[in-house]
């Protein structure tokens, strides 16, 4: 017993205490994990503050420190006058405020500018934050109302005629050429080897012309009565809401289940009379202001936002296109998407600013920025086709085959099943699309449009403001601006990506 | 009773459909047919409305055009060239123009982006947010505002050529550009030439050799001192033979301007300057991902087996990393190729600028200018698209995939 108790170790005191191990968290533990841990990380380190001494340091000084905050013109920003050396000229950008962000929208009508930005901000922010209801409501007014009435705030003017007036236009444009085809093939026959056949197919699409005049005459004859009253919009907005209203209520279901459709169709179309009616639209509408007086941030906005809503259509199309089973359409899609992303914006724009004038006809001019507009348009849908594509790929060919096994068409899977998930994989993809195409606004510059950097250009040739540090302030003002838009954009789409990828953390 | 096998029904028919209408069957061959006329018809406008337009300006269609005179001068040439050459040597001028300031970007971009990708990387912490301040400061800024930043705001900012800053004596930066000194080749520099490829040719072939004897039989052959022997002491030998290959001649300051030493305009140096740092913060991004999409396991593989760190790196996870890094990197070089056509924004004579730019306003031709601006670029990308899927099916075959 006692030899157990001797053999048997029981300790009678203390240990002594251990010092505490070394802190490895906070500001300590950082300085000693992770910049003085080594010897070359020391010399890292010091060579790293001393850059960072070196660059942030004089960047203060030049922002806030040296520089200059009020004064009337360049006197007030030159070191002989200030009495040191000066830094940024904020007078300068304070006096080209207005440019900057306008152009030269004459100063009566900048509210008009003013409301269109703050719509767009109140359909933009609910739309960008996950947890608010009614998305489909929203994004529908952002991506089709909102153009129709930013257009016509910031450009002005009315309209003459409205669904009927613009069907019945079209149509009879699509027919004259047509028709116009048809006689040229007509008068081509007289000397060409295959005389006969052309003649044959002249005569026949001259033949399938003059039919769709016939087909269409009801269309012109009734814009053409309207075109006489003086209510002519409000007839032919009341007759357009009839026929769509009608078409809604059989295509719903008719008397069994059309009344929702036909509900929402009336709703929508009286809330476009109340913009109508509102804006004045039917009477000449806001007073014009044409599109080589409006400038700055406003022009980056607008070819900004006009790209972002057009581009996504046209992607979403050619995506689809290029995985269609039908060969023209899938090689027609590929064509046109290498194409596009194949050569650089300014070629493209100086594709639209040149070339395409030449393929319109003679009597049919294109506004300058319009024609930035389509370029841009074109060209970023192709490179959205390829983000969207990759979502396409993405979706397992089991919800195809469950939606075929349901009986859905082809529209309806893929309108339902298959874009819906496609669209948000992808939607990181798309907001880095859009930074790129932000940045890329800048480029109309180039062909004389002036967005904020082409205001900012101009604003350095200005002798009442020019000292040594006006570039330098101007750049810093409008690089601060960019760089909040795009940071903006990216921190969005990494909080969409980590809200995506939340069921695969564990 | 024997039943016989009853032959398939003709499959004819089936095919055509499939092969003219895809899935969809005669509906798909019906949209195609709607959809062929809707192309010709847009064709026919395009067509006709264009040569009503061009009678209408009384411009001649066609390249009769590129024979003539151009008559203005381009302030960078790298061919001779005066004002009375043609408007095809302007566009070859344009071309070279544009592809080496190309080139020069790549390179800065490619170490800008490597050196930025490691401080990322960098276990030191300042370091590392270093990196990324670089990268979220360039890349969320227009790459035209950055070429007009360091052209209207950096550039002019310095002082004239005669108080330019030197670069150690032998280049001098000024707001007039970049002064740099001018290598002039003498009698020896072809026998020097001849020497230096032959001994690149066979280093490469050793090396070849070396890793067949590796492979095959498992023998190591230490190749490098024959190879350092073949590429720098074959040449200089010959230099001693042959009296030296170059001379250099260092710009000197004479009056209000240099003499001698090859002069940089100042619209190259901005635009490789925005365009090399500009590229360098996305290629960083690719580097980084490329070298963390390497899984930590290979790194301790390679250590269990004896291999040293850097052997390790060498051989088993920069290979791995390459495989990712490559596609996208490629795609950055043909992205600043493309981007260094907003050279027309400073005026840096590129294809866009003398070509899509003054020539065009020189002749009006706007059709076939721009048509052919965008072909030259257009074959740029799908050359390089179409190395990269041969090089992306090679890895494949390689992985066994």
């Amino acid at each position: 017993m006692t030899d157990i108790m001797a053999s048997s170790f029981v300790r009678r005191d203390l240990v002594a205490e251990r010092p505490a191990p070394v802190k490895t968290t906070g500001f300590v533990g950082l300085l000693r994990t992770r910049l003085f841990n080594s010897p070359t990380n020391i010399l890292l380190t010091i060579v790293s503050a001393l850059l960072l001494w070196f660059t942030i340091i004089p960047s203060i000084r030049f922002l806030i420190v040296d520089a200059v905050w009020s004064g009337n013109d360049r006197g007030a920003c030159l070191a002989e006058n200030a009495g040191f050396t000066v830094g940024a000229c904020w007078p300068y950008i304070q006096a080209k405020l207005p440019q900057l962000i306008y152009g030269f929208y004459p100063e009566a009508e900048r509210w008009r500018v003013n409301l269109a930005l703050i719509l767009a901000a109140a359909l933009l922010l609910p739309l960008l934050i996950p947890r608010l209801p009614v998305k489909g409501l929203n994004a529908s007014l952002f991506f089709f109302a909102f153009p129709v009435v930013a257009f016509f705030l910031l450009h002005g003017g009315g309209i003459s005629g409205f669904g009927l007036s613009w069907t019945a236009g079209l149509l009879e444009l699509f027919d004259d050429s047509i028709v116009s085809a048809g006689h040229v093939l007509l008068s081509l026959s007289k000397t060409s080897a295959i005389a006969p056949l052309l003649w044959v197919v002249g005569n026949l699409i001259v033949l399938v012309g003059i039919a769709i005049r016939w087909l269409i005459y009801p269309l012109t004859w009734l814009r053409d009565q309207l075109q006489g009253t003086g209510q002519s919009v409000w007839v032919d907005f009341a007759i357009t809401t009839a026929f769509v209203s009608l078409i809604a209520f059989v295509l719903g279901g008719g008397i069994r289940t059309g009344w929702r459709a036909l509900a929402s169709s009336i709703a929508t179309f009286v809330a476009i009379a109340m913009v109508i009616k509102l804006m004045g639209l039917d009477h000449g509408g806001l007073p014009i202001v044409a599109t080589n007086l409006w400038g700055g941030l406003l022009v980056t906005l607008v070819v900004s936002v006009t790209g972002i809503v057009t581009s996504l259509p046209i992607g979403i199309a050619l995506a689809l296109g290029r995985r269609a089973s039908i060969p023209l359409i899938r090689i027609f899609s590929i064509a046109f998407i290498e194409f596009w992303r194949g050569v650089p914006l300014i070629t493209v724009l100086f594709f639209a600013t040149y070339m395409l004038p030449l393929f319109l006809p003679g009597n049919f001019t294109v506004d300058g920025l319009v024609r930035a507009l389509i370029g841009i348009a074109l060209f970023t849908g192709a490179y959205q086709a390829e983000n969207v594509r990759g979502g396409l790929a993405a979706i397992p060919r089991g919800q195809n085959e469950a939606a075929a096994a349901l009986g859905l068409s082809w529209w309806k899977t893929t309108s339902l099943i298959v874009l819906p998930q496609a669209l948000r994989h992808v939607i990181p993809n798309l907001v880095n699309s859009f930074i790129s195409l932000f940045k890329d606004t800048s480029l109309v510059s180039i062909v004389a449009l002036f967005d904020l950097l082409g205001s900012l250009r101009a604003s350095f040739s200005d002798p009442k403001w020019s000292t040594p540090s006006t570039a330098f302030t101007g750049f810093a003002f409008a690089g601060i601006i960019y760089f909040i838009f795009c940071f903006g954009m990216s921190r969005y789409s990494l909080f969409v990506e980590r809200r995506l990828n939340i069921h695969r953390r564990n | 009773m024997s039943t016989e096998a009853r032959k398939p029904p003709l499959q004819i028919a089936l095919k055509i459909r499939r092969l003219l209408g895809g899935k969809a069957g005669w509906n798909g061959v019906a949209v195609q047919f709607a959809f062929a006329a809707v192309l010709g018809w847009i064709a026919y406008e395009i067509i006709s409305n264009a040569r009503a337009n061009l009678e209408n300006q009384h411009i001649a269609a066609g390249f009769g055009f590129l024979a003539n005179n151009a008559g203005f001068d381009v302030n960078q040439t790298l061919i001779s060239y005066t004002g009375s050459d043609t408007f095809l040597r302007v566009f070859v001028v344009g071309l070279l123009n544009t592809l080496v300031v190309s080139a020069v970007g790549i390179v800065f971009a490619t170490v800008i982006g490597f050196i930025v990708a490691l401080c990322r990387l960098s276990p030191n912490w300042l370091v590392s947010r270093i990196g990324e301040i670089y990268v979220e400061l360039i890349r969320n800024q227009p790459l035209l505002f950055q070429i007009l930043f360091w052209y209207l705001a950096v550039l002019a900012a310095l002082p004239n050529p005669r108080q330019s800053i030197s670069l150690l004596g032998i280049a001098f930066i000024s707001n007039r550009g970049l002064v740099i000194p001018q290598p002039i080749g003498q009698a020896g520099l072809e026998p020097f030439l001849a020497a230096l490829a032959f001994g690149v040719v066979a280093a490469l072939g050793l090396r070849i050799h070396a890793r067949r004897a590796l492979f095959l039989r498992g023998q190591m052959i230490h190749i490098w001192p024959y190879v350092l022997g073949l590429v720098i002491g074959l040449p200089l030998v010959t230099m001693l033979v042959f009296g030296l290959p170059i001379t250099v001649q260092l710009p000197q300051l004479k009056g209000f301007n240099f003499a001698g030493g090859a002069r940089v305009i100042p619209e190259f140096v901005a635009l490789a300057l925005a365009l090399s740092t500009y590229t360098a913060a996305f290629i960083a991004e690719i580097v980084r991902a490329g070298i963390q999409s390497v899984h930590k396991g290979q790194m301790e593989a390679g250590s269990s087996l004896g291999l040293s760190r850097g052997t390790t790196l060498r051989l088993i996870v920069v290979p791995q990393a390459m495989r990712v890094i490559v596609p996208p990197l490629t795609n950055q070089y043909l992205n600043l190729t493309k981007n260094s056509s907003l050279a027309v924004a400073i005026g840096y004579p590129d294809l866009v600028s003398v070509w899509a730019g003054t020539s065009l306003s020189q002749t009006g031709q706007a059709i076939e200018i721009i048509t052919m601006t965008m072909g030259v670029y257009l074959l740029i990308s799908l050359v390089t698209s179409g190395v990269m899927s041969v090089y992306g099916w090679r890895l494949n075959r390689s992985l066994g995939a």
